[in-house]
């Protein structure tokens, strides 16, 4: 078959340049509502998303719509002014509250190979786990630390902004459905026992075993908005940067500089990096490709 | 010279190496938009794909990074496990569900790039064996942007670009090496004062 002309083809010019200049004026008020909602939400609440990366955030609202049932985010501007569990809801659904234990297997394979002969050279670890969500990660994190006979000496923060998700990381529950994934995974991240030595399953849920939380302490804090509060030797926040604009990331870059002792060691996702940001000469690479850092003396 | 479009969008799934690779070579090492490529693959895929694209294309070829900015002539790939969607200036990122099983998602690039660059999007869908695309595609088209699907006939799956074109009026329907021309002219077009 010839490849065909489309019907779209035979628009007149005029038509097209009209249809052109409706959708990007339609473009154009559909930001202006996204600014509206943004604002609406920091002067009413407090939690500013106003300097997170809008294509994520934009496609997190629409989908927001749908469930909510409102056609237009001005609709919903008015939902979340008069109705507090509106609000609620929109608040979780912004935040990206979808974790794994031990992705990106080779990372912690890295972080056995790489840092944990660091460690071993400090009487006592701090921590800080930004972004940790329902605490997968956490809990993968203390499960390398005791199998390395360093968990005794290690104080975990792990933080979040979002209140409802410390609560489910605080429990140590997660889906039963995952562990064949996470099995696998922390075999290839170097796992030395079997990860079902580390929880029981109960119904759909294996609930992890309480140690692996008992130097953890889960508390709340929102990277656009709080300041530091202590000062580590490792800071891991891994696929979190990856929803702020340019100018919070380099704010959140800015706090965990601050915050690591010299030499401290700093842990970012698979696809993010200190490339393009004011952070790049702050640092060292200890694994460019794991994007483990060192932060220089 | 204000070009008419500044960016091109690409997905495909089932064949698309194949596919990719054959457009990929056709365009020259200068074509001046940035393109960002969805093709659907495993969580644990390795670099094979950039390798080998890297290998056929006259434009450079990498693996999407976080707020990498888009520069062009340049060619940016999903990485696997992560959704890619582009904001104004650069790449961005997500780590957020599979949508339609698939992550990354050629529907959350379409619509991202129908947000962020509105009517000065090119989107191309070409081969594969599900229904990802269809959704992203109107978005470009209702923000004004062009949409080239490529002919079910010359496709080596056919599902995808027939699913999409049951819902939406694409500006092309093309063979699979009428696209790589139909691109060139497009990135050549001006924008009416």
């Amino acid at each position: 078959m010839a490849a065909s002309n489309h019907p779209g083809d035979v628009d007149s010019a005029s038509e097209d340049g009209a249809r052109r200049s409706f959708t990007t004026a339609s473009t154009e008020l559909e930001r202006l509502e996204m600014d509206l909602l943004l604002l609406a939400i920091y002067r009413h609440h407090g939690f500013d998303f106003r300097s997170y990366a809008p294509a994520s955030l934009h496609r997190r609202i629409r989908r927001h719509l749908e469930i909510a049932r409102v056609t237009t985010i001005s609709g919903l501007i008015e939902l979340i002014l008069h109705e507090p569990s509106a609000l609620q809801r929109l608040l979780h659904d912004l935040s990206v509250n979808v974790t794994a234990m031990f992705r990106d297997p080779t990372f912690f394979a890295e972080f056995r190979s790489s840092v944990v002969p660091l460690l071993r050279t400090y009487p006592t670890v701090r921590i800080w786990h930004a972004g940790c969500s329902t605490g997968e990660e956490v809990y993968a994190m203390s499960i390398l630390l005791e199998e390395e006979g360093l968990y005794d000496r290690c104080r975990i923060y792990a933080t979040d902004m979002d209140s409802t998700v410390l609560e489910h990381a605080r429990q140590g529950i997660f889906p039963v459905s995952r562990m064949k994934e996470y099995t696998s995974n922390y075999f290839l991240g170097g796992g030395k026992r079997s990860l079902s030595d580390y929880f029981t399953a109960k119904y759909d849920g294996a609930l992890f075993a309480p140690r692996l939380a008992k130097n953890v302490l889960f508390t709340q804090h929102n990277l656009a908005m709080d300041r530091g509060f202590s000062e580590f030797n490792v800071i891991v926040c891994r696929n979190v940067l990856i929803y702020f604009d340019r100018t919070l990331k380099d704010h959140a870059l800015g706090l965990f500089s601050e915050s690591l002792s010299t030499l401290g060691v700093l842990c970012l996702g698979r696809k993010e990096s200190l490339r393009f940001t004011a952070f790049e000469d702050q640092f060292s690479a200890l694994s460019a490709r794991e994007r483990i850092y060192r932060r220089n003396k | 010279m204000n070009a008419r479009y500044d960016l091109v969008v690409m997905g495909t799934s089932t064949g698309g190496l194949h596919a990719l690779t054959r457009l990929l070579s056709a365009l020259p090492a200068s074509f001046p938009l940035p393109i960002a490529i969805v093709q659907h693959r495993s969580r644990d895929s390795d670099e094979r794909l950039s390798l080998l694209l890297r290998g056929a294309s006259l434009i450079p070829v990498r693996d999407a990074e976080d707020k990498e900015p888009l520069c062009s002539p340049g060619v940016y790939l999903s990485p696997p496990d992560y959704h890619l969607l582009v904001e104004l200036d650069c790449m961005a990122l997500s780590t957020e569900e599979p949508v339609a099983y698939s992550r990354p998602s050629i529907d959350v690039l379409f619509e991202s790039a129908a947000y962020s660059h509105g009517s000065a999007v090119i989107g191309v869908l070409l081969t594969g064996a599900n229904q990802d695309g269809t959704r992203g595609l109107r978005a470009i088209k209702q923000r004004g942007g062009y949409v080239i699907v490529q002919n079910p006939d010359s496709a080596e799956s056919p599902f995808m670009p027939k699913h999409a074109l049951k819902s939406l009026l694409p500006d092309r329907v093309l063979n699979l090496e009428q696209i790589a021309d139909e691109l060139i002219t497009r990135a050549n077009e001006t924008r009416l004062a």
